[in-house]
């Protein structure tokens, strides 16, 4: 894909965006006139720049769908239900559509039909009483020119009927001060049709040099377009000097001109229009004077310019290679001020007081570059929600359930690594929510509940980590038919005690699978079981939560970044590793608690009246046989998810310190009981501890996971599984 | 550089890199080599294969060392001092490969390629796709997407 069009789709993702966004917004009430306005600037600059790429499905999709938010933005049409419904499914249809560009594929081209019928037919029947042409012209008033041109005779032109129009291009000195070339933008408009081109000089050398000012030259263009040439389109030559030129577009009927041109000699001797002569514009003389007012309209397009900039942050777009190529150098400048530093540490003392004053600001200031460096990956989880979104209509349509998505804190930010990877396991959740969270609209109603229901969508910041809930007010788990089904899959033993909590949790066994029949929607392949292992995998944890008749809450807890990580470094066997800090609830020194033998080499220590299991980590990982004596050993009391603990053994504590995350997946497989790899202050390679594998009881599940080559890619198998 | 590598005979060339283990000849093609490194101690790895070494950092990039000699069935290697990592990148993957010395890039054409002996030993043929005569000396091809670990899921049980 080229530059350009990668620029392009770029742009399309972030309109589309916004598009959805003030969907939203609409559909919550908190909309206001603004917000069909820059539905309709998105789709038009979508319109825009598929043509220019030649994207004829998706100019046609948007020219229609622009026709609509048009009688909305000119309130010819009223906003209810069934608008925002349709909007709803055309913008997912323009994606779909800019999405297939993207892929070189097709989208379906039955919905885009039906959809673009629908589409029209609320454009028409809104335009009834309106002919289709003379409504554009509306905010136009006829001018009363008298040029040459008007003079001459016509003859065999363009059909009867057929539009010309009258251009008077008036650059103002910004233009040209921004690089802008009135040759090019005429150059275009010569591609469009006929054109002869005057170019009004009368004001040479008079205008003031206010930027703001008009040029001393004013273009005034007669243009007989080719056919599918209109008023729009010659706008949108235009666009990129919008605000930098009074721009009047004048249509007239072919009758009254000629095709023939006069030359420039013929029309520099005549009388040129005077600035004051302007469409629209009531106070003529007023534009007379030396620095003509930009006229009434202009006035309104620069301050609708104005608004449309405030609400849009101030961004720019970085390829993410970039970024972490960024990260990456600065994760190594860091290093090697901590190497530069431990081998400054051997000089003599005279030397070393200047030098540890300038040293301790570098490692400050390489300290900031990193954290902002960071900063950079953190984006908000907004265009995840409004995904989801999407899921959660297309879900409910095919169920025939009424369903709505609820986002609350959608501007938290999250790693842009995790929000791509939380898609897929938060798609799969949204739609089990929909699909068996949720009931029948007649089972709602006979329950006492709205019609609609709810899905909850929340993203919030909690002590370093971000906390995802998804809550729906359904009718809850199911609970004996989870455990028949359990029970009929040899998940669990028949007539085991279980706890709800349990029975909750036998969601996440593999192979489970609620949905008596495969519906369409859930039974895809892939179970809550992937979801857990997609979302670990970010190193993150997922819970459930349910009460039956109320609703299902599923609570996702994620890092914050996937980049850094705060750690404690251990040495085991002479080898660095690094126990994340997050697991890690205290430490005890050798000899301070008192540690009982059970059979097979287990152990177990007792404190506080718990009995807690303690493992060697050197023997853990291999890196030593069983170590008999731990009373010279340092042990790190680590716990889990669940509140589980168990005590893990090392030779001693080094230091505790944030820690660059480098990902062992990508160069080489991943490890059971490893999570990642960092590099520390000396150049050398330490291993970061998965703690959650470190629980015994886990002991099933986590040799599971180490046949598997990783749960990432038993997820993609299962996901393409389906498709094909 | 030997005189082969001077006169190609074919439009198909490459250019090899070609290094030594154990006093036998190997090669690589150059598009996967890196760069060529001297041995510095790597980070063990638990449950690792046995010929796979450790992590080493490359300026802020970790990448497992493979014991090439291990791998093809020679023997564990003691690295020291005097031995040389090969970077070389695989299937995206990047790994170093620990060699005894690197003796020449040479330019070879696809049909100098001669197929592997049809000896009994699967690593033979699974490792080795071809033989090389540079000068009077034999150079084993290495197959680049067989040698690196983690090609297939036996191993990561292994």
């Amino acid at each position: 894909m080229s530059e350009l069009s990668e620029m392009f789709f770029q742009e399309c993702d972030e309109l589309l965006e916004g598009l959805v966004k003030s969907l939203g917004e609409i559909e919550s009430g908190s909309a206001d006139d603004e917000t069909v306005n820059s539905m309709f600037r998105a789709v038009h600059s979508i319109k825009g720049g598929a043509g220019a790429f030649g994207l004829t499905a998706v100019v046609s999709f948007a020219h229609v769908f622009e026709n609509v938010l048009d009688d909305v933005r000119s309130k010819k049409l009223a906003i209810d239900d069934n608008v925002v419904a349709l909007f709803f499914m055309a913008s997912d249809q323009l994606t779909d559509l800019i999405d297939a560009c993207k892929s070189d594929g097709e989208a379906a081209a039955e919905a885009n039909e039906k959809l673009v019928e629908e589409l029209s037919d609320l454009h028409s029947s809104v335009n009834r009483d309106v002919a289709p042409e003379l409504e554009e012209e509306i905010s136009f008033q006829p001018m009363a020119l008298d040029l040459g041109l008007d003079l001459a005779e016509p003859n065999a032109g363009p059909a009867e009927g057929q539009k010309e129009f009258e251009i008077t291009f008036a650059p103002r000195l910004a233009l040209y001060e921004a690089g802008h070339e009135p040759a090019l933008l005429i150059r275009t408009l010569q591609d469009m049709g006929e054109l002869s081109v005057t170019a009004d000089l009368s004001s040479v050398g008079t205008a003031s040099l206010d930027a703001n000012a008009e040029a001393w030259i004013v273009w005034h263009l007669h243009l007989k377009p080719d056919a599918g040439v209109d008023e729009s389109t010659i706008r949108e030559v235009f666009e990129f000097v919008e605000g930098l030129c009074r721009l009047d577009i004048e249509t007239s009927d072919t009758a009254a001109f000629s095709g023939a041109l006069p030359d420039m000699e013929a029309l520099s001797g005549l009388p040129d229009l005077p600035p004051a002569v302007l469409p629209g514009l009531e106070a003529a003389p007023e534009a007379a004077a030396e620095t003509p007012q930009p006229p009434q309209s202009e006035l309104q397009s620069s301050a609708q310019i104005k608004k449309k900039a405030a609400p849009v942050n101030n961004t720019i777009r970085v390829d993410l290679e970039r970024v972490d190529r960024l990260i990456n150098l600065v994760g190594e400048l860091v290093i090697s001020e901590a190497m530069l530093r431990q081998s400054m540490s051997g000089t003599d003392h005279e030397r070393r007081n200047s030098v540890d004053d300038a040293m301790s600001q570098l490692r400050q200031l390489s300290g900031m570059l990193q954290e902002g460096v960071m900063a950079i990956r953190a984006q908000p989880v907004r265009g995840l929600f409004q995904r989801m979104s999407r899921i959660v209509r297309e879900t409910a349509k095919e169920a025939g359930k009424s369903a709505q998505l609820v986002t609350i804190g959608d501007s938290t930010e999250v790693d842009k690594t995790v929000t791509e990877r939380l898609v897929e396991p938060l798609t799969h959740m949204i739609r089990n929510a929909v699909d068996h969270g949720l009931e029948a609209p007649e089972a709602r109603l006979a329950a006492g509940k709205p019609e609609k229901g709810f899905v909850t969508l929340e993203a919030m910041h909690r002590s370093g980590r971000v906390i995802i809930t998804l809550s729906d007010d359904g009718a809850g788990i199911n609970r004996p038919k989870v455990r028949a089904i359990a029970e009929s899959k040899d998940l669990v033993r028949p007539g085991e005690d279980l706890s709800d909590a349990d029975i909750d949790n036998l969601l996440f066994r593999p192979g489970f699978s609620t949905a008596t029949e495969v519906s369409n929607l859930s039974g895809r392949g892939v179970g809550m079981d992937v979801v857990r292992n997609e979302i670990q995998s970010l190193g993150g944890r997922v819970s459930i939560s349910s009460t039956p008749g109320v609703g299902t809450k599923m609570t996702i807890s994620l890092p914050l970044t996937l980049a850094v990580l705060e750690g404690m470094v251990v040495i085991v066997e002479g080898e660095a590793l690094v126990v994340p800090t997050l697991a890690l609830r205290e430490t005890l020194q050798p000899g301070q608690a008192q540690i009982h033998e059970f059979c097979e080499n287990d152990r177990a220590l007792s404190i506080n009246g718990q009995l807690i299991p303690v493992s060697d980590l050197g023997s853990a990982l291999g890196y030593r046989k069983h170590l008999t004596d731990l009373s010279k050993q340092v042990l790190l009391m680590i716990e889990g998810d669940a509140g589980q603990r168990a005590a893990i053994a090392v030779d001693k504590i080094v230091d505790q310190r944030e820690v660059v995350i480098k990902g062992l997946e990508q160069n080489y497989m991943s490890i059971p009981g490893i999570s990642a790899a960092t590099i520390l202050g000396d150049g050398n390679i330490a291993l970061i501890v998965d703690t959650d594998q470190m629980f015994s009881t886990q002991a099933p599940e986590a040799s599971e996971l180490s046949v598997s080559s990783g749960p990432r890619r038993h997820y993609d198998n299962a996901g393409t599984e389906h498709h094909v | 550089m030997s005189d082969t590598a001077l006169e190609p005979s074919a439009e198909t060339r490459h250019e090899i890199v070609s290094f030594m283990i154990r006093d036998q000849a190997y090669c690589l093609e150059i598009e996967h080599v890196l760069e060529i490194r001297g041995w510095t101690k790597t980070t063990a790895l638990p449950h690792a294969p046995s010929y796979v070494l450790g992590l080493m950092n490359l300026r802020g990039t970790v990448l497992p060392v493979v014991d090439l000699a291990a791998r093809l069935g020679l023997g564990a290697t003691q690295p020291e001092s005097r031995h040389v990592i090969i970077i070389a990148i695989v299937n995206e993957k990047t790994a170093g490969f620990l060699v005894d010395t690197v003796s020449d890039i040479a330019m070879v054409s696809e049909s100098d390629l001669q197929a592997t002996p049809n000896v009994s030993s699967e690593q033979t043929s699974r490792f080795i796709q071809g033989i090389y005569m540079i000068g009077d000396e034999l150079v084993r091809a290495i197959n680049a997407n067989e040698i690196v670990p983690n090609t297939g899921l036996e191993e990561a049980v292994a």
